[in-house]
């Protein structure tokens, strides 16, 4: 089994970073262009969520990324140690409430559970919060 | 490098912001910057050309989002073009295309500031 990992600050500005680590990881497990577009975007979401909310933008503190693959399916593993924050039991926004009255925010949990085909949270070890981004690996 | 560029023109009493790069919440600030500016200086009327918008996240489009409804209480309007695919999917994936007119070319969105007027 193939694993790569980059560790990068809790900044925005290393969000960058992170995607372009997690395009590289999906193209060499066979991921086209729109996949790998959808799963950096998936990735981006998850990462700053941890940034604003499970850090409340604390610079010194870390996030773990680890990518792998385990039967047919591609993972993306994002690991911190902030507040705990179950992105499973944020509720799906009714989209067109949301839009007639202009919220702002919130839209990165949405998106993420649309862009893979499986998000899962738990607590790992260590008191780590890690939130599993899947998709299924191309035949 | 700077990963995120927004220039501004004004077209027929219209302002124009082009987007280039990546638009993430770390270069959101930069795009709430430059509403923030515009809505200063009373101009409502506002095209947003994502010609080289490579990428957007939902920090981007909470930008979006945050100034709509002010710029349209003072009558004008935030409108979007030359989107490549990409980027047209994550708005469209957000029901966007349902609150903000989106014209694949700047002309036709500064035009249409004038039809309304008329």
């Amino acid at each position: 089994m193939k694993t790569s990992s980059i560790k990068v600050e809790s900044r925005t500005e290393r969000l960058i970073a992170v995607r372009d680590f997690v395009s590289e990881a999906a193209r060499t497990f066979g991921f086209g262009d729109e996949d790998i577009s959808k799963i950096a975007l998936a990735v981006d979401e998850a990462c700053t969520n941890i940034i604003k909310h499970a850090y409340r933008s604390d610079p010194t503190k870390t996030i773990q990324v680890n990518v792998s693959a385990e039967n047919g399916t591609f993972v993306v593993a994002i690991r911190d140690e902030g507040a705990r924050f179950n992105p499973m039991q944020v509720q799906p926004p009714d989209m067109k409430e949301y839009l007639s009255h202009f919220r702002r925010g919130g839209l990165g949990v949405y998106l993420m559970k649309s862009l893979m085909d499986k998000v899962e949270y738990s607590i790992v070890p260590g008191n780590a919060n890690e939130v599993r981004l899947m998709k299924n690996l191309p035949r | 490098m700077s990963e995120f560029k927004i220039g501004q023109r004004e077209a027929e009493n219209v302002s124009i912001l082009e987007l280039k790069g990546y638009l993430d919440a770390h270069t959101a600030p930069k795009l709430e910057e430059a509403f923030q500016g515009l809505l200063k200086s009373q101009r409502y009327r506002i095209v947003v050309n994502c010609r080289d918008l490579s990428y957007i996240s939902s920090a981007g489009l909470g930008v979006f989002m945050a100034f709509i409804e002010d710029v349209r209480n003072n009558k004008g309007d935030i409108k979007l073009t030359n989107m490549s695919p990409k980027v047209y999917n994550v708005f469209d994936l957000l029901g966007f295309p349902l609150l903000y007119e989106i014209f694949k070319e700047e002309k036709e969105a500064v035009t249409r500031f004038f039809d309304r007027t008329k």
